[in-house]
């Protein structure tokens, strides 16, 4: 008998995330090296873009459905997901390392007494075993681990996998079964936004400022950069601090770890934390009047210059590209 | 009520990780250690809570003596007794959880804090474990809390805004960054810490689920290019974002 690995896919405001397709595609492919069988599984009420998952390599989805479902609850989820996981005899489980996915993991595998590896940004077979590769000390040294429990658990960073449509896709089957009976003793009652902006642990292009900005007004010459791009706004550490940004913004090892396509760092001097948090960016770009500043160690491309007069123009520059 | 608080010692932020003769860990070789730093926020939580309800807070830590420089600082704040699980070598999330989660019950804590990840092997898990081990409620990445009674209203940050979540003691909570102003220990503190007794203990022995196999530095970056010093720079930079590097 085959072993069997899940995918658990996160669905927020009725969709499928984008990270739900990572998974997939990395759970497609593992299951293709190690000859296992998957399956994914989904919680939520409606979800509008399920059939799409037969695009990225796995065509057989178990829909836990409620109006219950909708918002996350802890409690709930990890029922659904640990019952499902011993009915199935599953071998191992795959999340993404979102908000949703790193408090999930945890409990499910608390549940199945799973090891975890959380946050991998590689996962490899050798000598038919699943060797995980996780940034440790935000980045500043890179583990290499495996798990040793029967059941195993891996959290994928976002962004760093890929999720690969495939060239024939088969038939969705999509098993949907009405959960009745949830425990929602923890339960969200209500999801707060923030302005509609986009998050820097999800996003493709992220905008920092730091204390070379000078003054938390300043801010909009990289809010307008960051507009232009369609990216994220970040923030150093610093400037966190002092109060100018909130912390969801702060980028570095009290703060977030990302690794966008392009990270552009300006005003930032590259305190060790904070470079821990983005070196792993695919493309650094560091503007910055301190020619010795630390960012230019780690950047791809450089401007030692004023970022008063270098933002407005690279903002208007991009403004006639786009 | 009681309230306990889990606490980490950790390398210090502005730490440059050196890999140790072992290849699996880190050169502790002139490493500062400090509380990690997302549980002075769970030790103000729970030295708030306690000022609003009563009660008393009990800081537990797992690992060697050196822990109790860390304990002694969340004494100093305020907390009024610590305990030190002893164990050496390496232990991963789910032992910690497990022996946590052991002397938690043994003490009778309803509430417990904790930061929402160490800054060490940043798994962000040791909260959520200790909780199921428990059969606890538990709310992660909390950046506001409210206790009335049993009942809990927390708000933990996701992508993009935040989650109001409801739920009810006994209750694990992981504390973010933005929970709270962590006090400084006054003198006072700091005299009467001295006092404070930390009690010392054999952590309980639970297997380890994970090993790791090999720690190693990332590759280091080659430092780029310097495409100018002024505007006059802006142009080249925009083409090779876009030509060369391909990300716009």
């Amino acid at each position: 008998m085959a072993n069997k690995i899940i995918a658990v896919l996160e669905q927020r405001e009725s969709n499928l995330k984008r990270s739900a397709f990572e998974v997939i595609t990395t759970t497609k492919n593992l299951a293709e090296q190690f000859n296992f069988e998957s399956i994914a599984i989904c919680i939520g009420n409606n979800i509008h873009n399920i059939d799409e998952i037969v695009n990225y390599g796995i065509s057989k989805i178990i829909h836990f459905k409620s109006p219950d479902l909708e918002y996350y609850s802890p409690s709930a989820y990890t029922e659904l997901i640990a019952g499902y996981a011993k009915d199935f005899s599953a071998d191992s489980l795959v999340f993404s390392n979102t908000a949703l996915g790193k408090d999930l993991a945890p409990r499910v595998a608390a549940n199945l007494k799973a090891g975890c590896m959380m946050d991998c940004i590689n996962l490899k077979k050798d000598n038919n075993e699943l060797i995980a590769v996780r940034p440790v000390f935000a980045g500043k040294a890179i583990l290499e681990g495996k798990i040793t429990s029967p059941v195993k658990i891996f959290t994928l960073r976002p962004n760093v996998f890929k999720a690969e449509k495939v060239v024939n896709p088969a038939n969705p089957e999509i098993e949907i079964i009405e959960a009745t009976s949830l425990n929602l003793k923890t339960r969200v009652i209500d999801i707060k936004k923030s302005e509609g902006k986009l998050d820097v642990a999800e996003a493709d292009i992220i905008v920092s400022g730091g204390r070379g900005l000078k003054a938390p007004e300043n801010y909009k010459l990289v809010e307008d950069l960051a507009d232009v791009l369609g990216a994220a706004v970040g923030a150093s550490r610093a400037v966190v601090d002092a109060g100018w940004r909130n912390h969801g913004e702060q980028v570095g090892q009290t703060g977030k770890t990302v690794s966008p396509k392009l990270y552009i760092a300006c005003g930032i001097s590259g305190a060790i934390q904070h470079l821990a948090g983005m070196s792993s960016s695919r493309y650094i770009v560091a503007i910055n009047k301190d020619k010795d500043a630390p960012i230019f160690n780690i950047a791809d491309y450089g401007i030692v210059g004023d970022v008063f007069e270098i933002l407005p123009v690279l903002t208007e520059e991009i403004k006639k590209i786009k | 009520m009681k309230i306990a608080v889990c606490i980490s010692h950790v390398p210090d932020t502005a730490t440059r990780v050196k890999i140790g003769p072992d290849g699996k860990s880190i050169d502790p070789a002139g490493v500062t250690y400090i509380i990690n730093p997302y549980d002075e926020f769970a030790v103000e939580e729970a030295l708030k809570t306690k000022e609003k309800v009563g009660g008393e807070v009990i800081v537990i830590s797992l690992g060697s003596d050196a822990n109790k420089e860390s304990i002694r600082k969340a004494l100093a704040m305020g907390a009024d007794e610590g305990i030190l699980l002893k164990k050496e070598g390496y232990f991963d999330s789910f032992s910690v959880a497990n022996s946590l989660a052991d002397e938690i019950k043994a003490q009778n804590c309803e509430l417990v804090f904790f930061g929402k990840q160490s800054v060490d092997y940043d798994n962000s898990i040791t909260g959520q474990l200790t909780a199921e081990l428990l059969g606890y409620s538990c709310v992660s990445v909390v950046v506001k809390f409210t206790l009335d009674n049993i009942k809990i209203i927390a708000e933990r940050e996701i992508e993009g805004g935040r989650e109001i979540v409801e739920t009810e003691l006994p209750a694990v909570i992981t504390a973010q960054k933005g929970l709270n102003e962590p006090r400084y220990a006054s003198l006072k503190g700091i005299m009467a810490s001295k006092k404070k007794v930390i009690i010392e203990k054999p952590a309980m022995e639970f297997n380890n689920l994970t090993e790791i196999i090999n720690l190693s530095l990332p590759p280091s970056k080659q430092p780029g290019r310097i495409v100018g010093t002024d505007a006059s720079a802006v142009p080249e930079l925009v083409r090779l974002l876009r030509e060369e590097a391909k990300v716009i």
